[in-house]
């Protein structure tokens, strides 16, 4: 009877693992590309939390390219921003041995060592969005991504043409070095006074509050950067709410549904899209073309996918493709 | 159970059968779970074809093995706090702190390694103590208690490193500590196989012997159990209670500080959001490892098994190449599987008695 029943229970776990196995080939298949590009598996590890709307796009331009070049695409991202955690997730990656990996790179230092792991093993590899600053001296092919002081740089000076003197910085990741390089860009470019505020990207209300509480504690506020849509929309609501629209500009790096809207309707001057999908997409294309052809981005330069800004003039194309490449 | 009673037919000394023992061990659950995630995720591995490569290679079980011994060090101490019925919700957080303190001490005021390194542990266990201190001069749930102090420290983090280098990651770590030799003792690492195992695989079984040695073999052990199964009664009986609790508090930090130490110095830098849900992760480390909420029962022992459970289902699911999205969805699957097995298990082994 006690026997019965523990096999029982060993043979439910082996139908929910098989379950498991047979979900797995399907999602990954489905490519329309030739026989032997079915065996080539790229893996993609990035810093990207699956709840924020921003990798969710990124994670569309990753499935995109292996659909669309027929080849095996594999992504993985720690829960939290962990970076022993994600290093452990680079090596595991290595330990299958794919044809190409590619990475984002928010602590160099942190995830240097196991990046150099597997150039040494052979694995070309490249960085997309956080990393431009280390690529090249982990032996990275290319970066594809956006340089964050020179994006930081560009919103800084669209705020100062708009009249913003004295502005607030809104992080969502705290931790993150290219968010950081975001706001001393901004700072630089638009020659006012910039605070940063830090907010958690899991409790929105909590960052509306705490945004509230910081325009209505320092005086003179008549600008806001967000570094972020999750930092962007409690944002929107603390300015709505304390109905502040008229006198403070808001703007936003990345884009997201209430971004759009609010650009849109006239409460957000612009966004700074720096066209994640591409990022996705453009280093599993290059990585195909390596293993198949050899042929590999040369000149050692990144490959930028923004700053592009998103203003009232352009805002309806943006709003026709959101959630899906946008 | 060695105590011999006077009376005839004493239950207590009814022979049981070393089996029976085994299956009865609050570990046996963990270890059954165990061998069968290991299964799942090998099973899985050659149905995609994955032989000497991913989940089943030596450097992937060096990447699992890993994470398992980076969680499985908190397992080890936290299971011997919540044995003796307390929490300790800052240990997440302590990573954070211990390694900010660690990486500005070396980097940003020139603090010879070792002296650093010292700090650090003692910044930790004056934290622990102030925990257990503040929780049995106040009399509030450890819960509380040990939550304010995460918030505290993960706050404190942030704001020194902000205010101290205007940025929220402290690195260059490794640029000042490569040749020392105690630092070699946090950063070591083996090439067996093309897989690299690092020291924090010797520093987790050092942990887990230790805690499994003291929970099992010493008076202090006994303490443990008699604090967590029932705190006035154990007090009648002479247990010092409180020294028992406030030890044991220090001991959760610096395991933490531990952990913290093999972080920064060999992944060569800190930042502010180190360590954060691993509070979440050494709870369940414990429990899956058969140590119970409520405290007075469990095994250091079954928290090393915890921690492996934990740590190749976190990578495994990667290896087998389940779609991250529902990343979560499984792992709370396992771990439930994994504790209920255990409860099940443990139930039919001790109820039929």
């Amino acid at each position: 009877m006690k026997l019965r029943n523990t096999i029982g229970a060993l043979g439910a776990v082996l139908i929910v693992a098989s379950a498991c196995n047979s979900a797995a080939p399907a999602a990954s298949s489905g490519g329309g590309g030739s026989a032997d590009r079915s065996g080539i598996l790229i893996e993609v590890v990035t810093h990207g939390q699956a709840s924020d709307p921003f990798w969710s796009i990124f994670k569309n331009g990753v499935d995109a390219a292996g659909k669309d070049m027929g080849v095996k695409v594999e992504y993985s991202a720690p829960d939290t921003f962990d970076m022993p955690k994600m290093a452990a997730l680079i090596d595991a990656a290595v330990a299958k041995k794919p044809a190409g990996l590619v990475v984002s790179i928010p602590d160099a230092t942190a995830l240097g060592p196991s990046i150099q792991k597997a150039v040494a093993a052979g694995i070309p590899v490249i960085s997309a969005n956080s990393g431009s600053d280390a690529y090249a001296s982990l032996g990275v092919l290319t970066h594809v991504g956006q340089d964050e002081t020179i994006a930081g740089k560009k919103a800084g000076e669209l705020m100062k043409a708009a009249g913003v003197t004295n502005a607030l910085c809104i992080n969502q990741e705290v931790g993150n070095a290219g968010l950081d390089a975001r706001c001393k860009g901004f700072t630089d470019g638009l020659g006012g006074t910039v605070k940063v505020v830090q907010v958690d990207l899991k409790d929105p209300t909590g960052a509306q509050q705490s945004i509230s509480a910081a325009v209505s504690g320092t005086t003179g506020v008549n600008g806001i950067l967000a570094l972020g849509p999750t930092g962007a929309t409690p944002t929107i609501a603390a300015i709505k709410q304390l109905n502040l629209n008229a006198s403070i500009k808001l703007a936003t790096f990345d884009l997201s549904k209430d971004v759009l809207n609010s650009i849109k309707a006239g409460d957000m001057l612009f966004a700074i899209d720096q066209q994640q999908f591409l990022q996705g997409y453009l280093p599993v294309v290059f990585l195909t073309y390596d293993k198949l052809y050899g042929l590999v981005p040369g000149g050692g330069q990144p490959v930028l996918t923004g700053p592009g800004i998103v203003d009232k003039t352009n805002v309806d194309t943006v709003l026709a493709n959101t959630g899906t490449t946008r | 159970m060695t105590t011999a009673s006077a009376t005839g037919e004493d239950q207590r000394l009814r022979s049981v059968s070393p089996l029976r023992l085994f299956l009865s061990r609050p570990e046996f659950g963990a270890i059954v779970g165990a061998i069968i995630v290991f299964l799942i995720f090998a099973i899985l591995s050659v149905a995609r074809g994955d032989v000497g490569k991913g989940f089943l290679s030596i450097q992937g079980a060096a990447s699992y093995l890993e994470i398992a011994a980076q969680v499985g060090i908190l397992g080890a101490a936290v299971s011997l706090l919540m044995i003796a019925g307390e929490f300790d919700l800052s240990v997440g957080s302590m990573i954070g702190a211990a390694g900010l303190l660690l990486g500005l001490l070396i980097v940003q005021y020139g603090v010879p390694p070792t002296i650093a390194i010292v700090l650090t542990f003692a910044f930790a266990l004056a934290v622990g103590a102030f925990n257990g201190w503040l929780r049995i001069k106040t009399g509030l749930p450890s819960f509380i208690v040990t939550l304010g102090m995460l918030l505290i420290l993960r706050g404190a983090g942030i704001g020194f490193t902000r205010a101290i280098t205007s940025n929220t990651i402290v690195s260059g770590v490794n640029a000042n500590t490569a040749n020392d030799p105690i630092v070699k003792l946090f950063t070591a690492s083996v090439t067996i196989g093309g897989g690299e195992f690092k020291v924090v695989l010797l520093w987790w079984i050092v942990a887990v012997v230790v805690a499994t040695w003291v929970l099992t073999r010493t008076r202090f052990g006994n303490w443990i159990f008699a604090v967590g199964g029932g705190e006035q009664a154990a007090r009648y009986v002479g247990v010092p209670v409180h020294r028992v609790k406030v030890i044991l508090f220090m001991t959760t930090a610096a395991s933490a500080a531990l952990l913290a130490c093999i972080q920064v110095l060999s992944f060569g830098s800190a930042d502010v959001l180190r360590g954060t849900n691993k509070e979440f992760e050494a709870i369940i480390t414990a429990v899956v490892g058969g140590t119970l909420l409520t405290g007075g029962y469990g095994s250091a022992l079954g928290s090393a098994f915890g921690a492996f459970i934990l740590g190749t289902t976190q990578l495994g699911i990667n290896f087998v190449g389940i779609n991250s999205d529902w990343y979560q969805v499984v792992l709370g699957a396992v771990l439930l599987l994994a504790v209920l097995a255990n409860t099940y298990l443990l139930r039919r082994a001790s109820g039929s008695r």
